[in-house]
């Protein structure tokens, strides 16, 4: 299996960023930085959109980030209806960073407001996939 | 720049489910176009087709709908920008007439959303987003714009309850327009009953899937001039892209898309917010018109509150928005919603918009976005 191991339904089996997955299987979430201009990326991008470069780094997202927005979603897409409700949000991360996913099921609802200090988690699905979340930091 | 004016409008009535198939719902806005006027399908240079694909059975519509309204051999083709589709149409169907190439350009948009059942409709909502980086955490279009308003909220304090009168102003002019879908009268406990879709987005606050048609025929300024006594005009098209990841989005109280096009359509037409007479805007969710009322200008940023609070966005009011319903009455036939707001302001500017005329109409604008916020379109019209 390779990046159709990312996320609870997956819609991409094949992609030059298959290396995000290798990452999250070591706890870490990762963003790429063009090793010819620098460009730093998150999602990860296998191809440079300013100096066209497709020679890529991986870095990893550590540190704290802040909540930006967030929403509880009470219906789902095909496919997801089992876990509703789940809350999905943005962050921004210390290094400029912003990441979109969904929040841990364990932080408690009165405590999720914009601005509130998140770290990424790695975590495991059914079926032998892993995604990461926001956790309360 | 030529002049490119508008010398017919027309669409279907939008309902759940159109007992047709789609030339056949593609027709009813053709005929409701060309109804009473001089003009028939061999006066049409070339066509353009719009609709969001992956709501079609068909593949290639345009091809099939070119022949149901008898326009071969003339050229047609397709176009897409999801619910902008038919508004990026008319930014085609202008630079084919502009350009010199055609003289009459019809733009037919379309949508039968209940072609596929509801569970191919449940899979095909989870891909409206980047595929690849965000539809694997379950996502969709409510709340994406869901998290929209919470950023709104947070940013100037704006609440629940404004966009609820946002959703009651549309619901007065759903009851009188007979082509809308939701024709309720509603009161704001209806509205504010606390059904969540996503937070902080209610039932109420986000409106209904739909099947209809719409059709907005152009010409050159002397076609229009021979075929049409009231051309009215293009004066301003704006057209705006912004990231679909929402990791590439810098805020999340308007949409980039929206501010630029509406500052390219102004600067092309030469005009301002305070010119515009009337408005349609995208609301396929409150907060969307909220954001609209402030991205094109009628309110400052975080202001758009206090226009709907003071009823400024009423018919009676200082810039009336949405008067025929918006998108929330009259539901969102994805393809044909462009071209059904781009009618609406027609109607207006020509005097012919009936009970929810706003008189004195003289120059109008529509605001219609794709996604949310990936695509935005900004079009001006005036009668002189
Ligand atoms: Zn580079």
């Amino acid at each position: 299996m390779g990046f159709e191991q990312f996320g609870i339904v997956s819609f991409t089996s094949t992609t030059k960023t298959e290396k995000f997955v290798d990452f999250l299987k070591e706890g870490k979430v990762c963003g790429t930085i063009c090793k010819s201009c620098g460009a730093k990326f998150f999602p990860p991008r296998g191809d440079c959109n300013f100096c066209l470069s497709e020679e890529m780094e991986w870095f990893g997202i550590t540190g704290a980030g802040e909540l930006i927005t967030y929403t509880q979603a009470m219906y789902a897409p095909a496919g997801f209806e089992k876990d509703v409700p789940y809350t999905l949000g943005v962050a921004r991360f210390e290094d400029g960073a912003k990441v979109f996913g969904r929040l841990d099921k364990s932080i408690p609802d009165e405590n999720i407001r914009p601005g509130m200090k998140v770290r990424l988690k790695v975590i495991d699905l059914d079926d032998d996939r892993l995604s990461y979340v926001l956790t309360q930091a | 720049m030529p002049k490119v004016g508008i010398i017919a409008v027309g669409q279907s009535a939008f309902v759940r489910s159109y007992p047709g198939s789609i030339r056949e719902l593609a027709f009813e806005a053709f005929r409701d176009a060309l109804k009473g006027l001089p003009i028939r399908a061999q006066q049409i240079d070339a066509s353009v087709v719009c609709s969001a694909p992956e709501y079609d059975k068909q593949r290639t519509p345009a091809g099939l709908i070119a022949e149901y309204l008898g326009l071969n051999p003339q050229p047609t083709f397709y176009v897409e920008s999801v619910c902008s589709s038919s508004s990026s149409g008319l930014r085609t169907a202008y630079a084919l007439i502009a350009s010199g190439l055609h003289d009459v350009v019809m733009v037919l948009g379309f949508q039968k959303m209940s072609e596929i059942s509801s569970a191919e409709s449940q899979e095909r909502m989870g891909r409206g987003a980047d595929i690849q980086w965000e539809a694997p955490f379950g996502t969709m279009m409510p709340a994406y714009y869901a998290m929209h308003a919470r950023g709104h909220f947070e940013k100037y304090g704006t609440t629940e309850e404004d966009l609820g009168l946002i959703r009651l102003k549309s619901s007065t002019y759903g009851v009188i327009n007979e082509k809308a879908v939701f024709r309720k009268s509603l009161t704001l406990d209806k509205i504010m009953e606390p059904k969540y879709i996503a937070t902080p987005l209610k039932m109420m606050d986000c409106c209904a899937n739909a099947d209809g048609s719409s059709c907005v025929l152009l010409a050159s300024e002397q076609k229009a001039k021979e075929l049409c006594e009231k051309p009215v005009w293009v004066r301003g098209l704006g057209m705006a892209t912004a990231p679909i990841n929402m990791a590439g989005r810098d805020t999340f109280s308007g949409l980039k898309c929206a501010q630029l096009a509406a500052r390219r359509a102004y600067d092309m037409a030469g005009l301002g917010p305070k010119d515009i007479d009337v408005a349609e805007v995208h609301d396929c969710s409150t907060e969307a018109e909220m954001m609209a009322y402030e991205d094109l200008g009628f309110a400052e940023p975080g202001k758009g509150k206090d226009l709907i609070r003071n009823k400024e966005t009423y018919r009676e009011g200082r810039i009336p928005v949405n008067v025929d319903g918006g998108l929330l009455s009259k539901g969102h036939p994805i393809g044909a919603t462009g071209g059904s707001q781009i009618r609406t302001i027609a109607l207006q500017l020509r005097g012919e918009a009936g009970p929810m005329q706003v008189p004195n109409a003289k120059v109008g604008l529509v605001h219609n976005i794709g996604g949310v916020g990936i695509y935005g379109n900004v079009s001006i019209f005036s009668v002189d």
